[in-house]
């Protein structure tokens, strides 16, 4: 078992790194490897998903959204004026209605039970959900619209509680709509499987995005509070020129420890005998369920795993940026770089997706002013030779990474189609 | 009547707008779906490309001072099809041959054509920036007012893209359909949609079949992505974000079946544009004979209209779960 095409990969990234350091900046640095190594445990969530199971998830920026809601959720301080005023109260009824639509839907379902036949039950769930809807509707309106005018700052606030439970809570929110995802869908093919997971991203998106007394919507949560203390606390205490750089070194030290820990159990789980089951499962699902293995629950028990991992990651993007802002979430940077960072790196290899997930984040972050540069001297040599110079250089410079990475995904999948680290099985690599 | 003709504008002429963008667009997606067997997510941005290519044509035909009756993008459109029929030919022969012939599963090509999506977009916003642009910058965009008989009754507004729009969709999904059930080449495709191995040994000739239906999917998708354009602006997120809705068209209608795409592509518009109206409009009329015990309704849309392409998603997933191989299924093609 050679580990040298490893070594040699990861050593490539440590030189990377160190020009990074040279280039930009020590602060700079730190703060791309924080935010690439919370892409890099999406990227293993993804892989959980995708290499494991071989579950085709396309609504990776969904999971996302929902980590970076639920540490809003639980870290930022309470919303006193919410509290006080008549919105809990209001919010109760729609709970309340909210539930009693999911017992006559759950009831119209189980409607066999009653002795309905198949066209009578259709037609009693129809029903059922433009029941629960109207009643929901009724109820929750008013409470949004009271919210959203009477109470201050116009939404519900948070908990208050520090934000490792707010990354613990992004999880939990993450892996529970997956759950109901999972119970959905789980059974489609896989090419159904990514549009559906895509549309139902977009509905999480229109969701949050305009869910104002929950969320905070278009208009924004911010600050969120930081797990570790922030510049500002440790320039108060005395620390003057290193604040920032301790700070963000103390935030990404805290987000190493999280991947160094999900890590290992994640490659323990993998070797052990759960592993084998998984790709069992993966690579023909017939036959490990004759073997005796529930095949349903197993996938959908992945499928929860792999999206609390990407809550977190979501989570820890959202509190190093401090900023929740529903509107910046696009697939382009949330789904498609994922998919792009284990291609690359090595479907069904957590090494790969930990490799992939840094090395393609420090791409991305850098084609930036690489491209700025290369298309400063560009519009200077054409300015120089009498073309005139290339207009709006920069914003244009900024769609050259869109484009690098469509190219990156076509080259990995024309020449490498098993990644740079591909997947290993009992020491020797897979075939196909 | 003022309602009416308000419901007219707002369901009847946008929902049957929107359905011919999705139908055009939905055909191409499930004629390759049907050839080729992957969900090419890329088809958005080949509309969005092919609007861009009518664009350039429009520009250079402009600063040859060709001026007629008919909008520029209008009159230049069988050339850009013609273009982006050819650009299309060469994405395939660049990104999904290779694959192909190595035997790459359908999930390695549907994330091929995300790749394909991504440069596309880059390469967009490289040459044009990200503002809008508009066809109708040095030509007036004309509305026409179909007057009604009736006495103090507003006119029904539509624009002369819209017609253009819904007159090139009919003669589009007719000349689709002699050309699938009359000439040899589409006889073909059809039989290769159904199996293609048994295609391939009765003797048609499959790579002919792939060709053709790359040069169809390209030019429908230029001339959905130039009508749309025409209607409303040209950005280069202006087909990004309806490809879903086209994806919801394509499954509803069947995956793979021509006839039920179209037919998927109107439902799904309509779903949209009804699901946002606000239905208390068509009560007012009867506000004078309104019991006074039920209170009169200010707000009676579905759903709140920043929901709208929601609904798509929401029917999407509803049918891929109710029944995953479309409502037409069983129809021919």
């Amino acid at each position: 078992m050679t580990h040298i095409r490893e070594f040699i990969l990861f050593g490539v990234l440590a030189v990377l790194i160190g020009i990074l350091v040279l280039w930009l900046s020590p602060v700079g640095t730190i703060q791309i490897l924080a935010l690439a190594s919370a892409y890099a445990l999406i990227a293993l969530g993804l892989n959980v998903q995708w290499g494991y199971g071989g579950l085709f998830n396309f609504g990776v920026m969904g999971f996302l959204m929902l980590g970076g809601f639920g540490v809003v959720f639980a870290s930022y301080p309470i919303n006193e004026s919410f509290w006080g005023s008549d919105g809990p109260m209001l919010l109760g009824r729609a709970a309340i209605a909210a539930a009693f639509g999911a017992v006559i839907i759950i009831a119209a379902a189980k409607s066999e039970k009653f002795g309905l036949g198949k066209r009578s039950r259709m037609f009693a769930l129809v029903v059922a959900w433009a029941v629960a809807y109207i009643v929901y509707r009724s109820q929750i309106d008013p409470a949004v619209a009271y919210i959203e005018g009477e109470v201050e700052q116009g939404f519900v606030g948070g908990l208050g509680l520090h934000a490792i439970f707010g990354w613990a809570l992004g999880g939990v929110f993450a892996g529970a709509v997956a759950y109901v995802i999972g119970k959905i869908c789980l059974g489609l093919r896989t090419d159904y499987l990514a549009i559906a997971t895509i549309g139902i991203a977009e509905i999480i998106r229109a969701l949050i995005k305009n869910m104002d007394w929950l969320t905070r919507g278009t208009l924004t949560v911010s600050p969120v509070p930081w797990p570790v203390p922030t510049q500002a606390d440790l320039a108060a205490s005395g620390l003057e020129d290193l604040s920032l750089i301790t700070a963000r070194s103390m935030y990404l030290v805290l987000t190493l420890l999280v991947i160094v820990v999900i890590f290992l159990l994640l490659q323990r789980a993998y070797y052990g005998p759960w592993g084998r089951m998984m790709r069992a499962i993966r690579d023909n699902h017939i036959a490990a369920g004759s073997m005796g293995k529930d095949v349903k629950r197993r996938q959908i028990e992945i499928f929860v795993l792999g999206a609390a991992l990407m809550g977190i990651g979501g989570s820890i993007l959202t509190t190093y940026v401090q900023i929740f802002d529903p509107g910046g979430y696009q697939p382009i940077n949330h789904t498609f770089i994922v998919w792009v960072m284990i291609i690359v790196g090595g479907a069904g290899n957590n090494l790969g997706a930990l490799f992939g997930g840094v090395f393609i984040y420090i791409v991305w972050t850098i084609s930036d002013p690489i491209a700025e540069f290369i298309f400063r001297n560009l519009s200077e040599f054409s300015d120089g030779m009498g073309w005139g110079a290339i207009p709006d250089v920069q914003s244009r410079a900024l769609q050259m990474r869109v484009f690098v990475l469509g190219l990156v995904i076509t080259i990995a999948l024309r020449y490498a189609p098993q990644g740079l680290i591909p997947e290993r099985i009992g020491g020797a690599k897979a075939e196909d | 009547m003022n309602e009416l003709i308000f419901f007219v504008n707002k369901v009847l002429v946008s929902g049957t707008v929107l359905g011919s963008i999705y139908a055009l667009g939905a055909v191409g997606v499930t004629l390759i779906f049907g050839i080729l067997r992957f969900a090419h997510f890329a088809h958005g941005d080949m509309m969005t490309m092919g609007a861009f290519v009518t664009f350039v044509l429009a520009s250079i035909a402009a600063s040859m001072g060709i001026q007629t009756f008919w909008p520029t993008g209008f009159i230049v459109l069988p050339f850009a099809m013609a273009i982006a029929a050819g650009l299309a030919l060469g994405i395939d022969r660049a990104f999904y041959q290779p694959l192909r012939q190595r035997g790459a599963k359908p999930v390695t090509l549907l994330i091929a054509s995300i790749g394909v999506t991504l440069m596309i977009q880059g390469l967009i916003r490289l040459f044009w920036g990200v503002e809008a642009r508009s066809f109708f910058a040095n030509e007036p965009k004309d509305l026409i007012r179909i007057e009604v008989p009736f006495e103090g009754v507003r006119p029904i507004v539509i624009s002369e893209p819209q017609i253009l729009l819904i007159v090139t969709t009919v003669i589009a999904v007719v000349a689709l359909h002699l050309f699938l059930t009359r000439s040899r080449l589409g006889k073909g495709m059809r039989a290769m949609a159904d199996n293609a191995d048994l295609a391939k040994v009765s003797g048609i000739n499959t790579r002919q079949v792939i060709r053709a239906t790359w040069v169809i999917a390209g030019g429908l998708a230029c001339m959905a992505g130039t009508m749309l354009a025409l209607d409303v602006t040209l950005k280069p997120d202006l087909a990004f974000n309806i490809v879903l809705p086209i994806f919801a068209a394509a499954i509803v209608g069947g995956l793979g079946q021509a006839y039920g795409a179209i037919a998927g592509g109107f439902l799904i518009g309509f779903a949209e544009t009804m699901a946002v109206f606000n239905w208390s409009i068509l009560l007012r009329p009867f506000r004078q004979s309104w019991p006074d015990w039920l209170p009169f309704p200010a707000d009676l849309s579905l759903v709140p209209t920043e929901y709208k392409l929601t609904v798509a998603f929401v029917i999407l997933v509803v049918v891929l779960l109710v029944r995953p191989t479309g409502i037409f299924k069983g129809a021919s093609t």
